[in-house]
């Protein structure tokens, strides 16, 4: 049996596959169709220190092989999360992280803080990169010294594993992710959803509440791949990476980009056992090309 | 209610008019889960290059039986269009039983009892509920009538459409109680829409219990209006766009009293009081 554990800064995975924010509600809706114990990771929707309500409906809109949304972090905040879905949450039997997202690097920081006296919590991913939301959200991430000052804020209140997701809405994503390394990130994850938008034709108007979305699925791969691989050569610390990801063949094409471990989005909703499915593909490949460990993989499309 | 993805047989598959399809599906492996009217499933489409997501269709009957459950298909994008074209044979990949249903008399009895705090709530026997539904909305009525029936309850259909085309399965319907009819042209029941029909006049000697409705949403809002001047009790069942169909992706809210919430999770049936109709 290969070895499927990998670690990013202090936390230990079973295997690499975790489920991405936003796609997988708490785990607990997908409970019926996947093993929760059999998952690397869950990270459960973006959280905010106070409650959001999300942008107007509609939210969504199919395209060539994705979709837009423009959900805006509809959240019940983070105390809410603490009192009310943290306890159902311990003891499943995989690791849970929690996607912090905000309006100012105090306000990340404090909802930070929150989540760090969580002890079943190990590691948050820190959204920088929502494409949805006016204010905060991707303003900071699309920018080496916006990225830097919220991270350098939560690091200060945040001791445990701290991944940072990064927007792919920029000209140099390695850039912002040497300046969040700078600041002592401990990993980041990439992509979030590329902006873009649909427009009705029949109605002529934008199909989308606020006109844009983030676009993910099948159609950004190609895009997340490519910048997995230059953030690789960028930064030292660990990269997780996501971006239309499917099976596990393409699980495996973003480890060998340079990825410690993935997370699977959109696919929850076109097959919501995908992700076990991803963890045996994996497990497979391995055993089929004779690899002992997955971590033999890590990058190893850049060599040679 | 445990959900399940499912292989399921296409056993059958007719056309009630162009466009249109009824979808008899069976599951080879066994008996079909518990289902309840008013939930929905999700579809995955497998012969349209150009359909990504699942498409989620209501329940339109579920025959245990003959161990079928029956999906009512209007063809309006590329995704319905593939599953109205589908071969006797085929297999569709199918997530169920998703969303709540419409509250059956049992259950119901209960929150009137509640909230009106009576003793004195009038039986099931004698209730007579009345089923509003528009164009492809009727699809979830039929099972729904069905199961009231089951339930000691008499179903009373209000049914309408553009025209007399639009208004399928009027024989099955029959089956499980009166039917009442509304086209915008006249060319079937009664010429207008379903809140325009006679019915409504003729109900006020004698009440109806409940009102379950399920169209367009413009339809769904004038029933509901209808419903409060009369004090009758009433859900609707909202199709409003989704993606995961599981509460995961937040794509499908309604705006209501108790904020923005999942139509596929929370829904897709609503008692309209939780609606800002």
């Amino acid at each position: 049996m290969a070895d499927l554990r990998t670690t990013i800064g202090a936390l230990q995975l079973k295997n690499p596959v975790m489920t991405a924010s936003g796609t997988f509600g708490y785990g607990l809706e997908f409970a019926d169709f996947v093993d929760l114990s059999r998952l690397g990771g869950i990270i459960v929707k973006g959280t905010t220190l106070e409650p959001r309500q999300g942008n107007a409906y509609p939210r969504m809109a199919e395209t060539a092989q994705g979709m837009l949304n423009c959900v805006g972090l509809q959240n019940k905040g983070v105390d809410y999360f603490c009192q009310s879905i943290y306890p159902q949450l311990r003891g499943l039997g995989t690791a849970v992280l929690v996607n912090v997202s905000g309006n100012s690097p105090e306000n990340y920081a404090e909802c930070a803080r929150r989540i760090a006296a969580l002890d079943d919590i190990p590691a948050i991913e820190l959204n920088i990169s929502c494409p949805n939301v006016k204010q905060g959200g991707m303003a900071f991430g699309v920018t080496p010294e916006g990225a830097a000052s919220v991270v350098k804020a939560v690091r200060a209140a945040y001791p445990k594993t701290l991944i940072v997701k990064l927007s792919p809405n920029v000209t140099s994503i390695a850039d912002i992710a040497r300046a969040v390394e700078a600041e002592g990130a401990d990993a980041v994850s990439l992509i979030n959803t590329l902006m873009g938008m649909a427009i009705d034709a029949e109605r002529r108007r934008p199909v989308l509440s606020i006109g844009t979305g983030g676009l993910s699925g099948p159609a950004v791969k190609p895009v997340a791949l490519r910048m997995v691989w230059q953030v690789f050569d960028a930064v030292k610390i660990p990269i997780v990476g996501l971006g239309g990801i499917m099976n596990a063949t393409d699980a495996i094409e973003f480890i060998l980009a340079g990825a410690t471990a993935i997370e699977i989005g959109t696919a929850n909703f076109i097959d919501p056992a995908v992700t076990e499915k991803v963890v045996e593909g994996i497990e497979a490949y391995l055993e089929r090309h004779h690899f002992g460990s997955i971590r033999e993989l890590i990058g190893a499309a850049h060599c040679g | 209610m445990r959900k399940y993805i499912l292989d399921l047989r296409l056993r059958s598959i007719s056309h009630p008019r162009p466009g249109y399809a009824v979808l008899r599906l069976t599951d080879p492996q066994g008996a079909l889960p518990p289902m309840q009217a008013g939930q929905f499933v999700e579809v995955r489409v497998d012969d349209s290059p150009t359909t990504f997501l699942r498409r989620p269709i209501s329940i339109n009957f579920v025959d245990r039986q003959a161990n079928e459950l029956w999906l009512l298909v209007h063809a309006i994008g590329a995704g319905t269009e593939a599953l109205t074209t589908l071969h006797e044979g085929a297999t569709l990949n199918v997530v169920l039983p998703l969303g709540n249903g419409f509250t059956m008399p049992a259950q119901s009895g209960q929150v009137e009892k509640a909230m009106k705090d009576a003793t004195n709530v009038a039986s099931a026997k004698a209730e007579r509920w009345l089923l509003v539904g528009g164009g492809v909305g009727t699809a979830p009525l039929l099972y729904l009538g069905q199961q009231l029936v089951e339930a000691g309850v008499e179903p009373v259909f209000l049914l309408g459409g553009r025209s007399a085309a639009d208004l399928l399965q009027l024989d099955l319907f029959e089956r499980y109680g009166q039917v009442f009819l509304t086209t915008e042209d006249g060319s079937a029941g009664e010429r207008g829409f379903v809140t325009q029909h006679s019915i409504w006049d003729a109900s006020a000697a004698q009440p109806f219990a409940r009102i379950c409705t399920c169209g367009p949403k413009p339809m769904m809002v004038a029933v509901a209006r209808m419903a409060r001047e009369r004090g009758i009790a009433c859900e609707a069942s909202l199709e409003n766009m989704m993606a995961c169909g599981l509460g995961a992706c937040l794509c499908c809210v309604e705006d209501t009293v108790d904020g923005n919430l999942c139509v596929c999770k929370e829904g897709p049936v609503f008692n309209i009081e939780k609606l800002k109709w």
